[in-house]
This record gives C-alpha cells, sequence and structure tokens, in this order.
C-alpha cells in the first residue's frame, strides 16, 4: 500500500490517473499500457516490439527513452530496466529520445509524456522492465520456431538466443525479421531480484563519455543547415507592450539579418550569436510599463501576509486542534518565510526552430515534449502530427523545462522567419524571466504534552498554486496538495494535527515548481519545529524525534544511520554545531546530518553531511548518491542565498554576480549511506537531495549559535546579526 | 545663359564652401565636445541621448544632470550664442539662474569662444529628447542659487586662456585640454571649505565615492614614477601595464572623451601634467603598509577564488585582458580602499576598441562582511597593505 | 581578417574586433563543446586554454588572441593531462547534466598540470571560478585527487 500521495503538483496527476491501470508481477499488455502496442515490422525488417525497442537486422539495438536526461542519469537507469529482461549488455544499446507522442510515451502514472516528480524510474519501474522482457520472449518464441524447438529450451543472453541443450546461437539480429511476426506475449512474468545483472549496480553512464569531450549536443548546440541565431528579450515587466526599438542602430551592427517583434517580445536575428546580442543592445527596446509597474517585494510579501490571515483550504483535521493547543503548557507559535526563487539551469532557455507552411521541427531540451508541440502547433495552425519535437540532453532542469511557454515564444518568432534559427534567452533574460518557485508564508504553532512530546500541531501555509496553472485538473477540491506535501504526512506521531492552505498568486509574476517541490517548502518548516519543540522540551533533537516515530520504522532506520555515520552527540569544536532532518518525500526515506560553522563574524562553513537513504529497491545505487551529493548542495545554495526580488515590477537580480551559485570552495564533504528495504515500493531521487538541506542547515546554526532562523536565504541575516 | 551658368557656379561654390565650414564647424564642435567629455555627465541612463538625468551626491545636496539636446524647451535650444557663452563662463542659465559648480564652468570659461560656440554648433545638431531633469534636491541655504553668486566671487577666475610664451606650443595645447576642456581639476584638486577647487592643484582628493589620484610630478604619489608611454597608453585605452585598469568615472572619462583625442594632444596632456609641482599627498603607490593579518584573510581569499578570478586571474594578472589586471594599480595602495569599494559597489565599465570591459556589482550577492574580506584581501595580498575595511562601507 | 590558431589548426575569420571568442568557436567553428553560461565570466562554462591558460572565452575578444593557441574541450584529450582528467571524471562518474564539465575539465586539467598534486586548497584555487549548478563538486575534488594519485 502507497502511502498518500505526497510529490508535488505533478503527482497531483499521479494520483488523479492512479487507478486507471493495475500493474502486476504478470499482466496482460495488449492494449493496457499506452506505449506498449503489438509488434510491427517495417518494410526492411526492424523489430520493434513496443514502442522503446528497436531491433535492426544487422544487430543494432535502440532504447527509446521517454523521460529527458538533465543530468539525474535517467537515460542509464531506464536502459537498465530494460536491457536487464531483453538480456543485452548496456554496450550494446543505443539510446534514443522519444518523439512527443502521447499514445506511446504517456507516462501512465503521470497521464503525460513528462519527466519530473522524482517519478521517472518509479513509474518505469514495471512497465519497461515489461517492455523488456516482451521483446525478450519474442525474440527467443523466433528462435524456437527456427530450430523448430521448444522455446524453454532457448536462452537468451547479452544480445543472443541460445539453444541450451546444443548450445546453438543466434543474435537478435539474426532474429529481428523473424521476432517481428511472433505474437506479443499476454502473460510476463518478470525476472527474480536475485538474479538480475545490470539492476543495483553502478555502471558506466551512458549520456558522459560526450558530456566528457564536447560532442554531446545540447539545444543550445544545435545547429542546422542554413540557420540563423536570434537573441530574444520580452518586457521586463509582465504584460509591459514594446512600444519602440532603434531599428537603424540594430541593422548597422555587422551580422544583424532580421529583427522580429511581438506585442511585447523583441528578437534580434543575425548570422551569429554576438551579431544577435550587440544587435539587441543597440536596438535598445523601450518598453510601456504595464499594469505591474508598482509591485515590489513589498506589495507582494504585504498581499502575502494578508492572505495567510484567512482560513484556507483544510487538508487534514484530525481532533480539536485550537483547544488542544490551548491545553499545552509549552508551545511555541512561529512564522517561517521562503522567498521566490530562479532555477538558473546553466543552459540558457533556447529554441531550434524551421517553421515551413506544411510542417515544422524544433530542436529544444524539454521535459514536456506534448506540450512543446502543442505549443508550436497553437503558434503556428500547423496540426501536432507536421511537428517533430527532437528532445536533447538538457543542461539542467530543476523544473524549469516542465513549462513550454518559451518554446511557443520562440514559435511565434520562428513562424515569421522563411530560415532555421535558434532563439536563445541570455542569462540575464534566464533570470529575470524565469518562473519562480513561490515564496510562501507558514503560520506554524505546537505545543507539548507533559512528558515533552507533540501534542497539537497547527499548520497553515499560503503561497502560489502551481497546479492551477499547470494541471488544474490535478487541483483537489481546489487544493494544490504540493504546498501540503511533506506538511500532512510527517514521519511523526502527532494525534491532533490540522493543515491549511491559502491560495496567493503574486501579482506580476510566473510561478512554477523548483527541485523539491512542496517537500522543500514544508519540510523546512517541519523540521525546523521539530528542533524548535525539541529544545523547548529541553531534549536532545535526535532523541526527541526518534521518541515520536512510532507508525514510521523504516524513518526511524534512516534516522539513526545518519546519526551514527555523522557521529552525532561527538565533541565538536567551537562555534560547530549539527543540525538534523528527516523526511519522507518522493516515497523515499532520508536523514540528513549537516555540520557547520559558524565564524565570529558569522561567516557559515559547511563542514560535513551524512544522508541516509532507503529508497526501496535501488536501480541505480551511484546515480542515487550522486542525486543526494548535487540535491543538498542544491538546497544549500538556495538556503545560504537565494532570493529572487523585485522592484517597480522588474526582476532585480540578473546574472551569477548577484544570484550566487554555490563552489567548490564551499561545498561540504557529502557521505551517501544507502540502507535500503529492498521489499518497499520503488522511491524516487532527483529531488530528495534538495529537500533536507534548508532545515538541517537552519538546525546546524542555531545549534553553533543559538540563532533561530526561520526565514531563508540565511546568510544575509547572519551577517545582519553581525552588524 | 553663360552669364548665368557661371553666376550660378558662382552661388553653388560659395554655399558648398560655407556649407563645408559649417560642416567642418560641427565636426570640430563634436572633437571639442568629446574633449570637453560633456557626455560624462549629461549621458542618459540607457546610454543613448545627452539628456541628462544623472544624479551627482554632493556633500550638500543632490544635484542632477540638465538635458543639453537641442530641445527647447527642457534642453538648450532657446540658447543664443552670447547666452550659452555667458553660461559655460559664469555659470548664469538662459533664464539668469546659476548653475552648481557640478558643471565645470570654471574650467570652461578658460575656453576662447570659436571653440566654446563651436560644441554649441555641434549639440544643436543632435535629436532634440524632450526630456526634464528632475529638481535638485538641496537644503536650504543650498537651494538658494543666488548664493552661487558670492561662491563664483571666490572661485571663478572667468577669464579666458592665453598663451604661455615662455613655455612649449605644446605645453600650451596641453594646458587647454587638461584645464579648459578636459577639466581635470574638478576631480583631482582637492575642494576648500566652500567646494571651490583648493591651492593644492591636482594632488588628488575623494569625490562622489571614487579617489581621484594625485596627478602631481610627485613620484611616491603622483604621476612622477609614470613613464611617457605608460601614461600615454593609459589615457588613451584605459590600462597601462603594471598600472591596472582604469575604473569609475576615470573610465568614464576615457571611454567618452580622451580615447577619441588624437595622439599628439594625449601627448601635449602628458607634457602639461609633467610640469605640475610635486605635491605629496594621497596614498603612495607601492608602499607596503604592514601590520596585522587581517582575520578575514580565509573569507577573502574564498571570496575572490569564486567571483573575482574568473576575470583578474589568482595572481591578479589578468585572465582574458590587461584590463582585468590588478596588479600595480594604484588603488592598491589606498588603505582606504575607495576605489576597490567603488567598484565592488558599482560595478566599471570601459569600451575600448577591443570591445566593452566591464565588471559588475558585487553587494546583491555578497555580504558587507564578506566584501569587506575581499577588499582586505584584494589590498593584502596583491597591494601589500594591511588594512581594516569596515563592512559599513558596503552598506547603503 | 583575424588569423587564430585553435586546436592546431589556423583559421581566417572575418569578423568584429569585439566579437568574444566563445561565439567564434561556437557559431563560427561549429565547436559547440565549449558553453555559453553566463557572458560574464562568473561562471567557466567556456573555459579554454590560451597557451594553456584555462580563459574564459566569454570575455575574450577575439581580436585580443594574437598569435597564442587555443585549445579546446574537444581537442584536450589529445594532451597526456587532458585525457587523464576525462578518464577520471568518468570513472568518478563526475558528470552529470554536463553543460558546464566542459569548462571543469578544462580547468582541472590546467590545474593538473600545473601542479600534479594539488591539494584542496590547490583545487579551490583552480575550480572555484566554475559553477555547477548540479552540484557535482564532491566528485570534482575525488576525481582530481584520484587523477594526482595514479598519475
Amino acid at each position: 500500500m502507497r502511502k498518500p500521495r505526497d510529490i508535488g503538483a505533478i503527482l497531483n496527476r499521479r494520483a488523479f490517473f492512479r487507478g486507471t491501470l493495475a500493474f502486476g508481477g504478470g499482466m496482460l499488455l495488449s492494449g493496457m499500457i499506452p506505449g506498449l502496442p503489438g509488434a510491427q515490422a517495417d518494410t526492411k525488417g526492424v523489430f520493434i516490439p513496443n514502442a522503446f525497442i528497436r531491433i535492426d537486422r544487422s544487430g543494432g539495438i535502440t532504447l527509446i527513452m521517454r523521460h529527458a536526461e538533465m543530468g539525474q542519469g535517467i537515460y542509464t537507469g531506464i536502459a537498465m530496466l530494460i536491457a536487464e529482461e531483453l538480456e543485452v549488455d548496456l554496450e550494446q544499446v543505443t539510446l534514443e529520445a522519444a518523439p512527443a507522442d502521447p499514445s506511446r510515451y504517456t507516462d501512465s502514472a503521470a497521464g503525460e509524456e513528462v519527466t519530473g516528480g522524482s517519478a521517472s524510474t518509479r513509474d518505469s519501474w514495471l512497465p519497461l522492465r515489461q517492455a523488456g522482457a516482451a521483446a525478450r520472449i519474442m525474440l527467443v518464441a523466433a528462435a524456437a520456431s527456427r530450430w523448430n524447438v521448444p522455446p524453454e529450451s532457448c536462452a537468451a543472453q547479452h544480445g543472443q538466443i541460445i539453444h541450451v541443450p546444443t548450445g546453438r546461437t543466434l543474435s537478435y539480429g539474426d532474429l529481428a525479421e523473424e521476432a517481428a511476426l511472433q505474437k506479443v506475449p499476454e502473460k510476463i512474468i518478470l525476472k527474480d531480484p536475485s538474479t538480475f545483472r545490470l539492476i543495483g549496480t553502478s555502471p558506466q553512464r551512458l549520456d558522459t563519455k560526450p558530456k566528457s569531450n564536447g560532442t554531446a549536443i545540447f539545444g543550445m548546440d544545435v545547429r542546422v543547415p542554413g540557420m540563423k541565431i536570434g537573441r530574444i528579450m520580452a518586457s521586463p515587466i509582465q504584460r509591459g507592450r514594446l512600444i519602440s526599438y532603434d531599428s537603424v542602430a540594430a541593422r548597422a551592427i555587422p551580422g544583424v539579418v532580421d529583427i522580429i517583434t511581438l506585442q511585447d517580445v523583441i528578437a534580434v536575428i543575425g548570422d551569429h550569436s554576438w551579431a544577435a546580442i550587440k544587435g539587441l543592445e543597440a536596438a535598445n527596446p523601450q518598453w510601456d510599463s504595464g499594469p505591474h509597474a508598482a509591485v515590489s517585494t513589498k506589495t507582494l510579501m504585504d498581499d502575502l501576509r494578508r492572505a495567510s490571515d484567512r482560513t484556507g483550504l483544510v487538508a487534514k483535521n484530525t481532533g480539536d486542534v485550537d483547544a488542544a493547543l490551548a491545553a499545552c503548557s509549552h508551545r511555541i507559535d512561529a512564522v517561517y518565510e521562503l522567498p521566490f526563487l530562479a532555477h538558473a539551469a546553466l543552459e540558457p532557455i533556447n529554441t531550434t526552430l524551421h517553421i515551413r507552411p506544411n510542417g515544422a521541427d524544433v530542436w529544444v531540451g524539454t521535459q514536456v515534449p506534448v506540450r512543446a508541440r502543442q505549443e508550436v502547433a497553437n503558434a503556428t495552425g500547423l496540426p501536432p502530427e507536421k511537428i517533430a519535437i527532437h528532445n536533447h540532453v538538457i543542461g539542467g532542469g530543476f523544473g524549469r523545462r516542465l513549462d513550454s511557454g518559451s518554446i511557443g515564444q520562440a514559435a511565434r518568432l520562428a513562424k515569421q522567419m522563411p530560415y532555421p534559427v535558434k532563439l536563445f534567452w541570455t542569462r540575464e533574460e534566464d533570470i529575470q524571466q524565469d518562473q519562480f518557485r513561490p515564496f510562501y508564508y507558514d503560520r506554524i504553532s505546537a505545543g507539548l504534552n507533559k512528558q515533552g512530546r507533540i501534542a497539537a500541531w497547527k499548520h497553515r501555509t499560503t503561497g502560489s498554486y502551481v497546479t492551477a496553472r499547470w494541471a488544474p485538473e490535478g487541483l483537489q477540491n481546489g487544493l494544490d496538495t504540493d504546498t501540503v506535501d511533506g506538511a500532512v504526512e510527517t514521519p511523526y506521531d502527532i494525534p491532533v494535527q490540522r493543515n491549511e492552505s491559502v491560495q496567493c498568486e503574486p501579482e506580476g509574476l510566473t510561478t512554477l515548481w523548483w527541485r523539491g517541490v512542496g517537500p522543500t517548502h514544508n519540510v523546512f518548516v517541519v523540521e525546523s519545529m521539530m528542533d524548535e519543540l525539541a529544545h523547548l522540551a529541553e531534549n536532545d533533537p535526535l532523541d526527541f524525534r526518534r521518541s515520536m516515530l512510532g507508525h514510521s520504522p523504516r524513518g526511524l532506520k534512516v534516522l539513526n544511520e545518519a546519526a551514527r555515520k555523522s557521529g552525532w552527540g561527538t565533541p565538536l569544536p567551537s562555534g560547530h554545531g549539527r543540525g538534523i532532518a528527516l523526511h519522507y518525500s518522493f516515497q523515499t526515506w532520508a536523514a540528513t546530518v549537516l555540520e557547520v560553522q559558524v565564524t565570529d563574524d558569522n561567516a557559515i562553513r559547511l563542514v560535513r553531511a551524512d544522508t541516509a537513504v532507503d529508497c526501496g529497491p535501488v536501480v541505480f545505487p551511484d546515480a542515487v548518491r550522486a542525486q543526494i551529493q548535487g540535491g543538498l548542495i542544491f538546497g544549500l545554495t538556495m538556503a545560504l542565498y537565494n532570493e529572487i526580488t523585485v522592484t517597480n515590477g522588474r526582476v532585480d537580480q540578473s546574472n551569477f554576480h548577484d544570484y550566487r551559485m554555490m563552489r567548490i570552495n564551499e561545498a561540504p564533504d557529502i557521505r551517501v549511506h544507502l540502507v535500503p528495504d529492498l521489499s518497499a515500493d520503488i522511491g524516487g531521487i532527483g529531488e530528495v537531495g534538495t529537500v533536507a538541506a534548508a532545515p538541517a542547515l537552519a538546525n546546524a546554526i542555531f545549534a553553533a549559535t543559538g540563532h533561530r532562523l526561520r526565514k531563508i536565504p540565511f546568510l544575509s541575516q547572519m551577517a545582519g546579526k553581525s552588524a | 545663359m553663360k552669364y548665368f551658368l557661371l553666376v550660378f557656379a558662382v552661388i553653388m561654390a560659395i554655399s558648398a564652401r560655407s556649407a563645408q565650414a559649417q560642416t567642418d564647424l560641427i565636426e570640430r564642435g563634436k572633437t571639442l565636445f568629446r574633449a570637453a567629455d560633456c557626455a560624462a555627465c549629461h549621458l542618459s541612463s540607457d546610454g543613448q541621448t545627452l539628456s541628462g538625468g544623472k544624479a551627482f551626491p554632493l556633500p550638500f545636496g543632490t544635484v542632477y544632470a540638465v538635458n543639453i539636446t537641442p530641445d527647447r524647451e527642457t534642453g538648450i535650444g532657446a540658447y543664443t550664442d552670447e547666452q550659452w557663452l555667458r553660461m559655460m563662463r559664469t555659470g548664469v542659465d538662459r533664464n539668469g539662474r546659476h548653475l552648481y559648480p557640478v558643471m565645470p564652468y570654471t574650467s570652461y570659461t578658460f575656453l576662447n569662444d570659436a571653440d566654446t560656440l563651436a560644441i554649441k554648433a555641434y549639440l544643436f545638431t543632435l535629436k532634440p529628447v524632450q526630456a526634464k531633469a528632475p529638481e535638485n534636491r538641496l537644503p536650504f541655504p543650498f537651494n538658494q542659487r543666488w548664493v552661487m553668486t558670492f561662491w563664483n566671487w571666490f572661485n571663478n577666475p572667468d577669464r579666458r586662456m592665453t598663451t604661455d610664451p615662455h613655455r612649449t606650443p605644446e605645453w600650451n595645447r596641453g594646458a587647454y585640454l587638461v584645464e579648459a576642456l578636459g577639466h581635470c581639476d574638478q576631480c583631482h584638486t582637492p575642494r576648500n571649505f566652500m567646494f571651490g577647487l583648493s591651492g593644492k592643484a591636482y594632488a588628488g582628493t575623494v569625490q562622489v565615492g571614487w579617489r581621484a589620484y594625485n596627478l602631481t610630478s610627485d613620484t611616491e604619489h603622483g604621476l612622477g614614477g609614470w613613464s611617457d608611454s605608460e601614461l600615454f597608453e593609459y589615457l588613451s585605452t584605459g590600462y597601462a601595464p603594471h598600472r591596472g585598469p582604469a575604473s569609475g568615472p576615470m573610465a568614464e572619462a576615457i571611454e567618452n572623451s580622451l580615447r577619441y583625442l588624437p595622439a599628439e594632444d594625449i601627448r601635449a596632456m602628458i607634457v602639461y601634467l609633467r610640469s605640475i609641482p610635486a605635491r605629496p599627498n594621497g596614498p603612495q603607490r607601492g608602499k607596503r603598509v604592514p601590520g596585522a593579518s587581517g582575520e578575514n584573510e580565509d573569507v577573502g581569499r574564498h571570496i575572490f577564488q569564486q567571483a573575482c578570478m574568473g576575470c583578474h586571474l589568482e595572481n591578479g594578472a589578468g585572465r582574458q585582458s590587461d584590463w582585468g589586471a590588478l596588479k600595480g594599480a594604484h588603488s592598491l595602495s589606498d588603505p582606504a580602499a575607495t576605489n576597490i569599494i567603488g567598484v565592488l559597489r558599482t560595478g566599471t565599465s570601459i569600451k575600448t576598441e577591443h570591445g566593452k570591459m566591464a565588471m559588475p556589482s558585487f553587494t546583491k550577492a555578497y555580504t558587507p562582511q564578506e566584501l569587506a574580506a575581499i577588499s582586505e584581501y584584494v589590498l593584502g595580498h596583491f597591494g601589500g597593505v594591511k588594512a581594516q575595511i569596515e563592512p559599513d562601507r558596503f552598506k547603503n | 581578417m583575424i588569423t587564430i590558431r585553435i586546436n592546431n589548426e589556423s583559421h581566417q575569420l572575418d569578423v568584429t574586433d569585439d566579437m568574444p571568442l566563445l561565439w567564434v568557436l561556437r557559431d563560427i567553428l561549429g565547436l559547440t563543446g565549449t558553453k555559453y553560461g553566463c557572458g560574464v565570466a562568473q561562471c567557466g562554462a567556456c573555459t579554454i586554454h590560451i597557451d594553456g591558460i584555462p580563459t574564459r572565452a566569454c570575455q575574450l575578444p577575439v581580436s585580443l588572441i594574437g598569435d597564442r593557441h587555443i585549445t579546446t574541450i574537444e581537442a584536450i584529450g589529445n594532451t597526456r593531462e587532458g585525457a587523464r582528467i576525462q578518464a577520471v571524471w568518468l570513472q568518478n562518474q563526475v558528470i552529470q547534466c554536463g553543460y558546464c564539465q566542459s569548462g571543469q575539465i578544462m580547468a582541472a586539467t590546467a590545474l593538473l598540470r600545473d601542479n600534479p598534486n594539488p591539494t584542496d586548497d590547490d583545487i579551490d584555487d583552480a575550480m572555484s571560478g566554475n559553477i555547477c549548478r548540479c552540484g557535482t563538486y564532491v566528485r570534482i575534488r575525488e576525481a582530481i585527487h584520484q587523477a594526482a594519485n595514479n598519475a
């Protein structure tokens, strides 16, 4: 039984679609799993047992990737799932990005062709092993039929079928044509985990060699014959309009070939990026400021604070929380605040398009290829099936490429050009026109009983509903469950609890998910509050948590492991402190202990992190470690440094000199300890590392200094304290 | 018919000559306009027009640059030649109001009639932009423009420059460029209690948050240690080997003015600067100021590794270009770190023949403590100056 | 016309003096391994070698190069240290999204060449100008140490 869904708004859609499909050990394939249609052979005798595998006569084995590779290692993980059952080696396969095709590549749990919510491995764990097994069964049947022997006497290994009694072999390529004629098996028994060759190992990643020698082609690197390159700039204030620009000056820049505009966008097109960059500077576009020119961080915060006075939608209500709080002898009433955040993936937004009267090609890195295609269809009037989306490896997603709006913008510009064009945003545009992780304002009250355990817990969060824009059908009675993800289902035994959520949309900014999604927000509040309560109870933060994990044995396990590996409780030098945070997110349990040093003038140095993880069955252990390491740094960067602010409707930050990124000389030593429960449901990992960063850091700073930080980012506040 | 053609040809020739004269005048005006660096103050914030608006925070209030495009209403379009000469020399505008001496009329007063009017002729060829400058924000009594009358008695020489027969023509040319057009003293000469220029000509001072260095011939404090070729390169490109790049207002002066001057003009300026008597004042270049090692050395070094080395290189030699070379820069000898703080706070930028060289402001991402630590690190590591910089200097 | 030497090949370019090398590499010559990340020398994704010194191509006007020799990620594997760094990068599974890694590898190669046995401090000096948004720093450090030990 899975716990109630807790994995972000994408996964509201997961919840929405859950129940329409049943997964089991052996199951019927035909017509059941989108993406697994019956086998087909084209005229060249290529064996295409389903949407994920293509084997040609020469023995070429191509696996089609329906999830986008943006660094998380999913190409390798998914290839391992298919190859495990197909009985081929990773060295034998070639990978190819799936096209936009909802009939074949819908992630059935998510409800669309999407990569996000740490869902890719979870949603592929059964179906893509089945896809590999189905192909293997058909190859075995083809060999058995060729040799006229019973299929049971044949075995598949390393891309060959062996007739075990005689040792005869046939390669998959030899069998491609005949395999295509076999019936798609109705019943598939998957391998026993004890016989896994690939799953649970850490092979060389399949996407990284080209990334090590400059040959990987990101969207930004696409080059198409005859292509021009354009730089886009949109109104710096939402809904501002382009009123004028200096066409003469722009065209005087060598290499500028065109200037294309929309109501609120200008693009200068050149023979190369430099012409486009300089041309746009020379064009010096003037904007009218539109209706949001008075918006500032202060007005936005005032709106948010006011909204937080309202009673919200009730996400959980057990017992009479107000009465229970009133009865507590010790209680804390606190407000936690989280800022807007930019994704700041290192590859800026870009799209390459060739739009013709009768069709279009689009080269882009996207987490949502079908949405991307629809954007182009809407912009051009072309039927979607005439639009080919060529998906590329992505230079960092973190949620940013879940939105396809920039692709629509590019298409509206590109349809005015007869030639292929790469349209890109500068770093400045990428930061200022981002769709931001919402700010949140959380009111939380909790009280202790006489035993020093939590008796009552009341948490009201106020913030933007990303789901309402991105997937309104995923709202549950109007509630965006992402806003309470990690708050409603805490690891702890809390007898009386009420959770509320208030929607408050920021004027003039668009919001979007960001790595760690709901839990990155709520676990900061919950785990900081747990620390506050532990100190109120005059208890050790670790022991305090341990005493309330009756219904979370896996939580207790990871907590103990992280504590043990970190040396929790052992003496530290003066100025050092350890903070701990536990959470269950994306169906994975994780606990992090972070050690920091705070100097006399309140500089913060990250010393070391220990994270214990139980994500159920582990497909690719090294990728799990890498995601925890990277995710933690992603979260620590935010917690220390990051905040998007607005003045006169415009975003104040623009590049890495004012939107700070963690560097190698600030990164702590990070140790990841895997303690998987192999019998549990498989969990997600890409978002998990980020979640615990802020609370572990806040708790560690408290341990080192006695300063409780309830607002992100921390560094500027600590600096303020020493002034 | 023949007669008619002849008359026509004569008329054409005359008008062509006067058209040519007018073109020459405007071209000359443009050159003078650049040498006088009017753009330094009057360029709009987008850098596109001379419509003004730039704020000058002064000890006694804030003054804004006015619009000098030929717009009749908000600019200078209604000025007669006579009014123009009066304004440029006495600081009294068309409406009889006194200007504040941010406008360097105490320098422009040295310009001759022809040059002063040539600048006007050039400005009148620009596209008029309607843009009213913000009202100055000055407390009493500084908001009383009439007090400037008295100020001018003491501070405005109100005379034209005359040739010094004892000096070379080159020196005289240099004097005209430095004193009249370039108005270098407006930044580089310390001001007196009245905000007028003091007698310590070119001894260096701090103005609008930046240190303008000592330009006298003093070998330790001033330009005495610079070779002619170093000075030449610095003034015409914004960088000289082992002297560091120009930044802040000096970078603007080079970008808008000095880099357009002919080589002989730069050489003439150098000749004149060489003749300024030495005055030991201000930071001493290359002087190592020993002291306790800053507590922030590690913090400073770490931030330098992250945010600075990309352009300056770990040894300060400059990575991409010479404009990133810190070593030898005068700013590294200033224990007050005035200009280091200036570039970290506001950034700096200079256009060169190789494109724009720029450094952004770092105050949004780094804390005052961190920025103070970088300043201390840079001073200590590259300048040999141990100093303690107060983080408060990075606060607004 | 400007002539520059890249990866042991001479190229004649008809570009403006102020054009940064980054765009020459990517748009004129098709060497797209060198990445655009920030354009202001803050992220290091565009790091190339100029006479062996790691340099940000986004801030390097092509007219300032002269006859100095440029090496990009596409050819760094031809050097002993470059090949070594690429190998340890793969062995340690450093790379995630990979967008910054051309620059990281270029910076690490120069470090290893100049300092066969770098300390953590040396690594900080050489690598702190290169941002990795995926947070691969722990492994970059490990990989460089490994490269040093086995060099």
